[in-house]
């Protein structure tokens, strides 16, 4: 039942492949701008950078600061091994894991947003409350999507719920419901992660910015694992998007691998085209975007029943 | 079959395209957004026919041409002329009119499930979509103060007309469907002289001042 090559290539992706993301991402906006833009691998720069610095901690900070950004990386990394990647098994799956799944993710923003507050700063404090405010809309349409996969599929672990549509190539109206997923899904990842039509994550104070802002206070290792953990998350929800936008099985492993990584790749080619084309949204019509996304994943509930 | 997905995935287009036009204060972002409804309408008829027919795709490219082009062309035309705000005034806020159009869209789907359709469209999303398309248009129609979206919601409500269309590809007369492509063209023609006109006798285009006109 353990396949242990799949588990190491899975656990290999997860720790070195999401800052690769980041790069694509940008890249891909320098491109659109005309710019030749920073090397693909800057991401991974930066960390080694911040790692060596050193840290400056407030003094009015507690334990709660310091937390944040581990708590966030390791409920990170451990939805990480929850999803699984391409057409492979995820190394840890159990009924109901989807729900585990997204309170992973959940806790991790709580400590972040947490620890934002333990600074003290208004301006944190500001982010932190977008943050939490946006994440209650898209943590619906998420769970609706998921019911939608639920019921496509009949099962309730991550693994066989996302790929029911390589298993069984769905005709006609599931097809419908799984496009309407993916689109909320996609509005979801962008809202998750703070990019563009939500937040910019190259404004920095500015007073519209939502995740940038929880991490001001944190220097050096802290905002390095600040950073990857953000990135992982981008990961993880791309590598959920795939499975919808993409369910097919090439049949051999190493052709697998190489087509889910080509795919994520894709996807942040698709999120910088995104950015590069839209301008921020006004605060005010985030929770509508949200409440639009959560509108398509009932749609495709209601698909599902007829 | 591949060809139903693909036009189920259009159509789901157009259900996305509906809660965006719903949900837009933009009257340019609006405008585009019917166009290319009209567009993916224009390329429905050729994929859900059985057999590649020259009536389809007569149809296709005068739709493509007249919904994609011509008429948003117009209605542009109509703006720039009668130098409107791009802010669309709604009667009633946006995300109240997109929650209404979603109950719309839902209701449709629900009511297309209860009618006995023929086996091969009860697997698309033709009358669901058609049904939230007009619904939408009407939505727009009521909702919506300024006479040039409310030209735009009679458009919409013609898309939602020519989906259902969509069932009857096969029988529908040719002339029938030109006829209909023409009479709105001519529609939106006139209207957009119209609303050059009011915009230069009077002030405003705001259509609940139209009732209290007199000789």
């Amino acid at each position: 039942m353990i396949d242990l090559p799949v588990i190491i290539v899975h656990f290999a992706l997860l720790l070195g492949f999401p800052p690769l993301l980041l790069g694509v991402i940008n890249k891909t906006k320098a491109k659109f701008a005309g710019r030749r833009g920073p090397p693909l691998l800057q991401a991974y720069y930066d960390l080694a950078r911040l790692l060596r610095k050193q840290m400056v901690v407030s003094r009015t900070t507690t334990w709660i600061f310091r937390a944040g950004p581990v708590i966030a990386l390791s409920s990170a990394l451990l939805a990480g091994a929850l999803v699984p990647f391409g057409a492979f098994d995820a190394p840890l799956r159990f009924t109901g894991d989807f729900v585990l799944f997204a309170y992973l993710l959940a806790l991790g923003r709580f400590f972040t947003a947490a620890a934002a507050l333990d600074t003290g700063s208004a301006f944190e404090g500001m982010g932190a409350a977008r943050d939490v405010s946006f994440a209650c809309l898209a943590e619906a349409a998420l769970f609706v999507a998921f019911v939608v996969l639920v019921r496509l599929s009949g099962a309730l672990s991550l693994t066989p719920m996302l790929h029911a549509p390589i298993a069984a190539p769905f005709h006609g109206l599931p097809t419908a419901a799984l496009a309407l997923v993916a689109v909320a899904l996609f509005v979801v990842l962008l809202v998750e992660n703070a990019r563009v039509p939500i937040d910019d994550p190259n404004t920095h104070l500015e007073l519209t910015m939502i995740h940038e802002v929880m991490l001001l206070d944190h220097s050096g290792p802290l905002l390095g694992v600040a950073l990857y953990a953000a990135s992982l998350k981008l990961f993880l929800l791309s590598a959920l998007l795939l499975h919808l936008v993409a369910p097919f099985a090439l049949g051999s492993p190493a052709l697998d691998w190489l087509a889910f990584a080509a795919g994520l790749v894709a996807i942040a080619i698709g999120i910088g085209v995104v950015e590069s084309v839209m301008a921020r949204l006004r605060l005010r019509y985030v929770p509508s975007l949200l409440i639009a996304s959560t509108i398509l994943c009932v749609f495709g509930f209601v698909l599902t029943l007829a | 079959m591949l060809r139903f997905s693909i036009v189920n995935l259009l159509l789901v287009g157009i259900l996305l395209l509906n809660l965006f036009m719903l949900g837009t204060s933009r009257i340019r972002a609006l405008i585009q957004a019917a166009a290319l409804q009209g567009v993916v309408l224009g390329a429905m008829p050729l994929l859900i026919a059985d057999r590649l027919s020259s009536n389809a795709a007569l149809i296709a490219v005068a739709t493509i041409v007249l919904k994609g082009a011509l008429i948003p062309q117009m209605l542009r035309k109509a703006l720039r002329d009668a130098q409107i705000k791009r802010e669309i005034e709604p009667l009633i806020g946006f995300v109240p009119t997109m929650l209404l159009g979603a109950l719309g869209t839902l209701l449709s789907i629900a009511l297309a499930s209860g009618l006995p359709l023929e086996p091969e469209h009860s697997e698309l999303l033709i009358v669901p979509a058609s049904f939230s398309t007009v619904l939408t248009g009407f939505l727009l129609l009521t909702t919506r103060i300024k006479a040039i979206t409310q030209v735009i919601g009679y458009l919409v409500l013609e898309n939602g007309i020519f989906i259902f269309g969509m069932l009857l590809v096969e029988a529908l007369p040719f002339l029938v469907e030109i006829g209909v492509l023409l009479d709105l063209f001519v529609g939106i023609f006139v209207v957009s002289i119209i609303i050059h006109h009011i915009n230069r006798e009077f002030a405003s285009l705001d259509t609940r001042r139209l009732a209290s006109l007199k000789e």
